[in-house]
């Protein structure tokens, strides 16, 4: 059995009706990787994760979990556990026996599955928790009870799907921090479903960009940054410009571009649009004389050396080796 | 709500004269619902000596002990057994069929419309001619016409339609992924079931069971077609009035009202009980 990956997937489909939710993705995922699936709403991230939980039947195509096909094997023989965006924690049932559950349903007697629940509640810090009832904790407590009630059935694989949602920004970055730790010290993989750049790039080892039921780029977070391999890319993970050249598109990292005066070097003319202060950085917006939208990420410092105002007019400057070409359309 | 109404009130924090006018009208209303009631509870507990109208002639337990003689009134007692058997049973199976159906429904499959529309349709068909069909189709299939065959029958072409509303209602409101999540914890599909949808489902449920029995309990008009021999409380009842008018009556009222609250009462304690464990089970 060839347990290299833990997860493949070997062009899978998914079609509703006449609609092709995934065409014909293929992806391997190395054993005990953070896999964060990104893509704008629709792009049939979900489905794919539901996919390998076995939630939705695939079309075509074979789902391998742990070099073993499973793309026929019903949800609970596949090894994966998967945890709901809305938590679908059971409202009739103590923390400890939503976690207890499936233990549970294997038969394993009252004490035993009891004990074995505490143990996991205290994995997520929850061991005070164990009597209450869903409704009666926040979501974020929810939350690590979800995480808990996975974990329990020990998979190779665990889903999770946009399971940072529903927080608040502050909740969210400690959580993130949490379930990387989690994923370190278990050595299992952790599929991530995600529209939140910012959480893939935070969390990933392998970031896999998709689009329209395609997967665009699938690498690590860095590699993707840094070159990206389409326009799509390039905009979708945020920071950069896509302008066009002579010969090709081109993205350029915002942070590389600097406010000044045209020369030798590449620039590109234009008037500001907008002016916003990041505290570290100063967001400037340019509209192109060529009528394309460019942004600069200037230090607060150079800035307010010669700070601009909208409508003055500014040339946007940076140097050939931060420009990188975009190879596909 | 509070913030709705005060600010409908404006800044004089005065009602407006409508709300007067609509006031009286409510109470007018109620007073048209719950005024004959009120002089049938007072006027069962008649004197001996009384008659069916006011004044009162003393009072006494007369009428309600006259309930309870055999043979000399309609046999009121074995009547409200009856019943309440007929009533407990159809609302057991309108239970269990509009519970499977509601969930069944929820996948969409070819003529599921139709279906539904079928299954619906007997809540628009006039009760006394859906009795009569069921009458007459047994009579010519030479089936005897009793309380637990036919009446029931023409109960549940009452009751089923009506769960299968409400069960839709409380299904409709249920997360799919309960189940996805169960089927994820290694839950078979019975296991599933017992230990997850109908547990979630369970108020609902205790909601058609008692809309179904209360429903049963006083059907008239299909039942007075397919009874056969062995009448229902509410048949009875009906006899009764158009043979003899004497406080008896007012006593029936009485005391099927109190069956009602007390089926009620024991309801609402039966689910505060259930939140109650939840709740000590959660401190």
């Amino acid at each position: 059995m060839d347990a290299r990956f833990d997860v493949e997937l070997v062009s899978v489909t998914k079609r509703f009706g006449n609609s092709v939710a995934v065409d014909a993705i293929s992806l391997r995922i190395p054993r005990g990787s953070y896999c964060c699936l990104l893509g704008p709403s629709g792009c049939g991230k979900t489905t794919t994760l539901r996919m390998i939980a076995g939630h939705e039947a695939v079309t075509e195509g074979d789902v391998l979990i742990g070099g073993a096909n499973v793309t026929m094997l019903p949800t609970v023989r596949r090894g994966t556990a998967m945890m709901f965006q809305s938590y679908a924690l059971f409202p009739h049932l103590s923390c400890l026996d939503n976690v207890a559950f499936s233990l549970k349903m294997r038969g394993i007697a009252k004490a035993e599955r009891h004990r074995q629940a505490r143990e996991f509640l205290a994995l997520v810090h929850l061991e005070d928790y164990a009597q209450r009832l869903p409704s009666q904790l926040s979501g974020g407590q929810q939350q690590r009870v979800a995480l808990a009630r996975a974990l329990i059935t020990k998979p190779r694989v665990l889903l999770l799907d946009e399971p940072l949602s529903a927080l608040d920004p502050f909740l969210r970055i400690k959580v993130r921090e949490e379930l990387k730790r989690l994923q370190r010290e278990l050595g299992i993989s952790f599929i991530h479903v995600t529209h939140s750049q910012d959480e893939a790039m935070a969390l990933a080892d392998l970031m896999v960009v998709m689009d329209h039921g395609h997967i665009r780029q699938a690498a690590a977070p860095r590699e993707v940054f840094e070159r990206p391999v389409s326009a799509f890319i390039a905009r979708f993970i945020g920071g950069h410009n896509v302008l066009p050249t002579p010969h090709g598109a081109i993205a350029i990292r915002a942070d590389r571009c600097q406010l000044g005066t045209g020369g030798d070097g590449p620039h590109v003319n234009g008037r500001v649009a907008a002016v916003e202060y990041q505290g570290t950085m100063v967001r400037v917006a340019l509209a192109t004389d060529a009528g394309d939208e460019a942004t600069a990420l200037v230090p607060d410092a150079i800035f307010y050396r010669a700070p601009v105002a909208p409508g003055d007019a500014a040339t946007l400057v940076w140097s050939d080796h931060d420009a990188h070409p975009l190879t596909e359309a | 709500m509070a913030f709705g109404s005060s600010r409908a009130r404006g800044p004089s924090e005065q009602r407006p004269w409508t709300f007067y006018a609509l006031g009286t009208l409510f109470g007018a209303y109620l007073l048209f619902l719950y005024g004959p009631m009120l002089v049938i509870y007072v006027l069962s507990f008649q004197g001996p000596n009384g008659g069916v109208t006011f004044p009162m002639v003393g009072t006494s337990l007369t009428w309600f002990r006259d309930l309870f003689k055999p043979g000399q009134m309609a046999n009121i007692p074995v009547s409200f057994s009856r019943s309440v058997e007929l009533a407990a049973l159809v609302s057991a199976l309108t239970v269990v069929f509009s519970v499977s159906a509601a969930l069944g429904f929820r996948r969409r499959f070819p003529g599921s419309g139709l279906l539904f529309y079928l299954a619906i349709a007997s809540l628009v068909m006039p009760s006394l001619l859906v009795g009569f069909g069921i009458g007459l189709g047994f009579q010519m299939l030479g089936l005897p016409q009793d309380l637990f065959t036919s009446a029931l029958g023409a109960q549940l072409t009452w009751t089923l339609p009506f769960g299968l509303f409400a069960m839709f209602a409380v299904v409709n409101r249920f997360n799919r992924a309960y189940e996805e999540a169960a089927n994820d914890l290694g839950a078979s599909a019975w296991q599933r079931l017992r230990y997850v949808t109908l547990p979630i489902l369970a108020p609902g449920i205790v909601g058609v069971a008692m809309g179904a029995f209360t429903l049963s309990y006083d059907e008239y008009a299909r039942t007075t077609l397919t009874i056969g021999t062995r009448n229902t409380l509410p048949l009875e009842i009906y006899a009764l009035i158009s043979s003899a008018t004497s406080p008896t009556l007012f006593a029936i009222g009485t005391l099927t009202t109190t069956t009602s609250f007390l089926l009620i009462g024991v309801t609402l304690v039966v689910v505060f009980r259930m939140q109650r464990r939840r709740a000590t089970a959660a401190n």
